[in-house]
């Protein structure tokens, strides 16, 4: 198994830590060049516009779309659910667009909105929740399912291979949604 | 200031590494810098080489234009204090500013106390010259630190010596034995504590970036070659011949900055770079304000 982590900008190595902790192999996705065939795609947090702006600059924006739209298993955090999103509620843009659900960016505000907290996550268990000038969606379509909500709103989905958190699971110890992750992944290559 | 606060404080700048944060005066400066990827903007009166030509007292920005800067742009927006003037900071904090860079750029209202950092809930940034500077600024609050280096000059020779210095003082801080801890710390005039703490990680608790004098995309990659976590361009953006292309570029080099390739052709065709200043020809070494 190898799973490519995006790492344009942002808090990647954050994620790799994380892999190295499960002993899952893993590799840094920074331009066309260093893309290689893959089994499972992190996009961490950070800022979406500058990922998004780089993704296309550095020509990866269609050979990864193609994948997720393909089926490739994907986990994102933050930004990284900014970049699946279909549509962005307060912003024109959209990227990836893969996934059927509304963002809402910055949606507690500033940092001083910024906060931690412990939730149940289906599928996983209560755990805790490192939210940074984090977006959260406003609605989920089609397909696409709640996986936790904080305060009525929803802050991790899953659409197939599709995981988004509004939450970085990479900035607590706690290894579950990487590991659930690893399990979408391991069920995918079966 | 509750513990959560100052953890979430350093996991924002954690969420800017590798990223570029861009000095700007007004909101369109704002939009520029954003759309050329900035990961943040430093919302400012007057950019540093502009701060040292015209002389005098500088000071912190005008809400309203720190304001005209918050609508403009959906990344942070960071805002600079003078060294030890609180209420500034105060000021900059009613304007919900998701960093404060309190900064030897203005000058210091203070020549002997920093702000006590600790007792606000938004973010805190610091210039440092070397570990002694970085460990202080941090046990005073700081979440996250960049090199001092020299603002304003386009000459990245000052801000080399400072990653260098930081990164040669960590490395003899983790060779050290642990009965040698506590002279390094009577020597660096911090606890003893925050000593061991690096000792122990190998590196700074915070996020730290390359800031005073990066003009090229050789610079930035040149930072990020030698430890720095990003990157802050103040003049070198929008003192240069083409803001928009420079600034992209730079982006660029902070994410590939160890493909000499890329940075080739990144580097191609920028326009005129800032005219810049040797360090041997200014008159205010900005970098010796605030120890």
């Amino acid at each position: 198994m190898l799973i490519g982590i995006l790492a344009l900008q942002g808090a990647f190595l954050e994620h790799a830590k994380m892999l190295d902790r499960l002993g899952v192999p893993h590799y840094e996705i920074r331009n066309l060049g260093t893309l290689r065939p893959m089994d499972g795609l992190i996009l961490p947090g950070g800022e979406s516009t500058t990922m998004g702006k780089l993704l296309r600059d550095e020509g990866l924006f269609e050979p990864l779309r193609d994948l997720i739209k393909n089926g490739l298993p994907v986990f994102a955090t933050c930004a990284g659910l900014i970049l699946l999103a279909k549509k962005i509620d307060n912003d024109a843009r959209s990227y990836f667009a893969t996934m059927n659900v509304d963002v809402v960016r910055n949606a507690y505000g500033r940092q001083l909105g910024s906060f931690r907290t412990e939730a149940p996550m289906d599928g996983i268990g209560t755990i805790p929740m490192v939210f940074i000038r984090a977006p959260y969606v406003a609605r989920t379509n089609g397909t696409s399912r709640v996986l936790a909500t904080v305060d009525g709103h929803i802050v991790a989905v899953r659409e197939g291979n599709q995981l988004g958190t509004a939450f970085h699971p990479e900035l607590s110890e706690n290894l579950s949604v990487h590991r659930y992750f690893i399990e979408i992944i391991k069920h995918n290559l079966q | 200031m509750q513990n959560d606060r100052y953890e979430l404080n350093k996991q924002l700048a954690q969420m800017l590494k590798g990223g570029v944060i861009m000095d700007v005066t007004t909101a369109e400066q704002a939009k520029i810098a954003e759309a050329a990827g900035a990961c943040a903007v430093m919302a400012l009166e007057r950019i540093p080489a502009d701060i040292r030509a015209a002389g005098g007292v500088s000071r912190m920005s005008d809400p309203k234009l720190i304001k005209e800067i918050q609508a403009a742009v959906s990344i942070p927006v960071m805002a600079k204090v003078r060294i030890g003037h609180f209420v500034e900071a105060q000021i900059l904090e009613a304007l919900e500013i998701d960093y404060i860079d309190e900064s030897e750029v203005l000058s210091p209202a203070d020549d002997k106390y920093h702000i006590d950092k600790t007792k606000f809930n938004v973010p805190f940034v610091c210039g440092c010259r070397d570990l002694g500077e970085a460990l202080r600024r941090i046990q005073e609050g700081a979440s996250m630190l960049r090199t001092k280096g020299e603002p304003g000059t386009g000459d990245i020779v000052q801000a080399v010596r400072h990653i260098r210095m930081i990164e040669s003082e960590i490395r003899r801080l983790s060779s050290m034995r642990e009965d040698e801890l506590y002279q390094a710390a009577k020597e660096w005039m911090v606890p003893y504590e925050l000593v061991k703490k690096v000792h122990d990680a190998g590196r700074l608790p915070v996020v730290n970036f390359a800031a005073g004098g990066v003009a090229t995309p050789a610079d930035a990659a040149l930072m990020m070659q030698l430890g720095a976590e990003g990157v802050f361009v103040g003049s070198g953006i929008f003192k240069s011949g083409d803001p928009a292309k420079r600034a992209a570029a730079i982006v660029k080099a902070v994410t590939n900055y160890h493909d000499p390739k890329i940075l080739a052709a990144i580097s191609e065709d920028l326009g005129d770079a800032m005219v810049g200043i040797n360090e041997g020809e200014i008159d205010i070494l900005m970098a010796e304000r605030g120890k």
